[in-house]
């Protein structure tokens, strides 16, 4: 019951600040600012909760921090020493196998220790809350906890109660800023900006915290974004948000320079939002007749896991426009940015804030 | 703030030191050269572009940047964050006579950080630093190779070293 509540309060927290939404010119502003005045910028937040709370700059600072990780991954010694000693907790309350491995595997090249933490191995199990867990782990002396959970903003809740840096790993419908990140850094890669670029998220997007978390990254670095689904899978709060609404695949694709194929995540779908899976498919499939008539340099995007032969024919999902397994390789990159950044943050935060005899709020 | 070395000065040691570096090397062996981000990073190229010169071969060039490798990255630091940025290597390291360039060697903890990048890359023969000054103030075993310009300015005071590709003009100024 607490997490519904929890849900439902963060949702109308969403609302409340739709109304002043001016945040691409004023964050421009900011910028030319700073660009004018040669100030340096500074990464300052020891957590990653969202990519709504960021500035277009932060988005554009972790971006060129992760290219200097990039090759990382591809040289004779796959690793670097910046979080030598450090311990990052993987607590993931929801299964999941590229943004586990992929953290793991980033917080591994970093030299940091990991800790790997299951819902159904835990004491959870027994009806310990989350954040005695978490508490309990920090007392173990861990720096950084790597959180999904089913619950919106239970990476917030976390941020508020723990010492630890916290980063977001996917909470309910809300948000999953690591891969919003690493779907534009992919798109900025190939086509080196997006500014200008149309881009279409097509499908679940009632259920899809990938469609909200890419939906500011995206917007906030200029690109035009065009929702596409059937009407029983868009939210309503869609019309409040910087984007265009579409109910036709048809009338989208030849226009759109990227397309993001989301996955029609059935453990999450109530009711019955589509007749049957093939009339799904037949409307919002990405199919090889529909590429035909896409733009011939069109980017073919899916967060995975793929339902093959659902939300994407094979042969797009493996042609030559997919660079679904590129988001894969970037998520790395990614990811190693981001827990080297939150974990500078805290280091800068001073070590006085370590060593400080916390009292638990409420 | 006092000029310690001008443009020609600066292009005359970078030729001295090309000369020194070639007369140490037997000639079987392979030189390379590869700068520390930012500064060292442009002395490299002028240094590759001087060997390949006298030694009528090309002298490949890389970037190398420190910043994961930086010993104060878990201790709060004053107003200039790191940033990570690319390292460009675009040859095998293994075998080569690496010559580390920088633009000042003062406490020797950039050219330890930059010794463990380079290790993490492969193994070369040997690496030999190179710096255009070299200022007192050790903190580290560390010892130049080959040096341009000794300098023994007090702690307190900023050696500076400024090029035309990142700053507008070639000139050493101490503040």
């Amino acid at each position: 019951m607490f997490e519904t509540k929890l849900f439902w309060s963060i949702e109308f927290w969403s609302f409340r600040f739709v109304s002043n939404f001016d945040f691409r010119i004023s964050d421009l502003h900011e910028v030319m600012a700073l660009i004018k005045k040669g100030k340096s910028f500074k990464w300052h937040r020891k957590h990653l909760l969202g990519l709504r709370e960021l500035s277009s700059e932060e988005i554009i600072y972790i971006l060129d921090t992760a290219k200097g990780f990039e090759q990382i991954s591809t040289r004779s010694v796959k690793k670097a020493p910046p979080l030598r000693g450090k311990v990052v907790v993987n607590m993931f309350f929801e299964d999941s196998t590229r943004t586990r491995n992929s953290f793991a595997l980033a917080a591994n090249r970093l030299s940091a220790d990991i800790i790997e933490f299951t819902e159904k191995a835990s004491s959870v199990s027994k009806g310990e809350t989350l954040l005695d867990t978490a508490r309990n782990l920090e007392a173990m002396g861990i720096d950084i906890v790597v959180i999904r959970h089913s619950a919106g903003g239970a990476a917030k809740l976390l941020s508020r109660n723990i010492n630890a840096c916290v980063v977001n790993a996917g909470d309910g419908f809300c948000e999953h800023p690591t891969q919003g990140l690493l779907d534009v850094y992919t798109i900025r890669k190939i086509k080196g900006t997006l500014e200008g670029l149309k881009i279409a998220i097509v499908g679940d997007i009632a259920h899809s915290r990938v469609a909200r978390s890419d939906m500011w990254a995206m917007t906030k670095l200029g690109a035009e974004v065009i929702f596409v689904g059937p009407p029983t899978l868009m939210p309503s709060w869609a019309s409040k948000l910087p984007v265009s609404v579409s109910y036709s695949l048809d009338e989208v694709i030849e226009k759109v320079d990227v397309i993001n194929m989301l996955r029609i995540q059935f453990e999450r779908l109530g009711g019955n939002p589509f007749p049957s899976v093939r009339e799904y498919s037949h409307y919002f499939g990405l199919t090889l007749e529909r590429m035909k008539r896409a733009k011939p340099d069109i980017l073919v995007m899916h967060p995975g896991p793929i339902n093959r032969g659902l939300e994407i024919e094979s042969e797009v999902a493996d042609g030559r426009n997919s660079v679904i397994l590129d988001q894969v390789t970037n998520g790395l990159a990614v990811r190693m940015a981001v827990l080297f950044l939150v974990n500078q943050a805290r280091a800068q935060q001073g070590k006085e804030a370590k060593h400080e005899k916390r009292i638990y709020p409420d | 703030m006092k000029v310690i070395l001008n443009s020609e000065q600066i292009e005359r040691i970078l030729k001295d030191l090309a000369g020194r570096i070639i007369a140490d090397t037997p000639n079987e062996l392979d030189i390379v050269a590869i700068g520390i981000r930012s500064r060292g990073e442009i002395l490299a190229q002028r240094l590759s572009g001087q060997l390949s010169q006298q030694l009528g071969k090309k002298v490949p060039c890389g970037t190398l940047d420190i910043t994961l490798y930086r010993d104060d990255l878990n201790s709060p630091q004053g107003t200039a964050q790191p940033k990570v940025r690319t390292t460009e290597i675009g040859f095998d390291i293994d075998d080569k006579i690496i010559i580390l360039v920088d633009d000042v060697l003062y406490t020797g903890r950039s050219t330890r950080a930059a010794m463990d990048a380079l290790i993490d890359l492969g193994r070369p023969k040997a690496i030999k630093l190179a710096v255009l000054v070299d200022r007192v103030g050790r903190e580290f075993p560390i010892q130049a190779d080959y040096a341009g310009y000794k300098s023994d300015a007090e702690p307190g005071k900023l050696v500076q070293v400024n090029l035309v590709e990142s700053d507008g003009k070639d000139e050493v100024i101490i503040e």
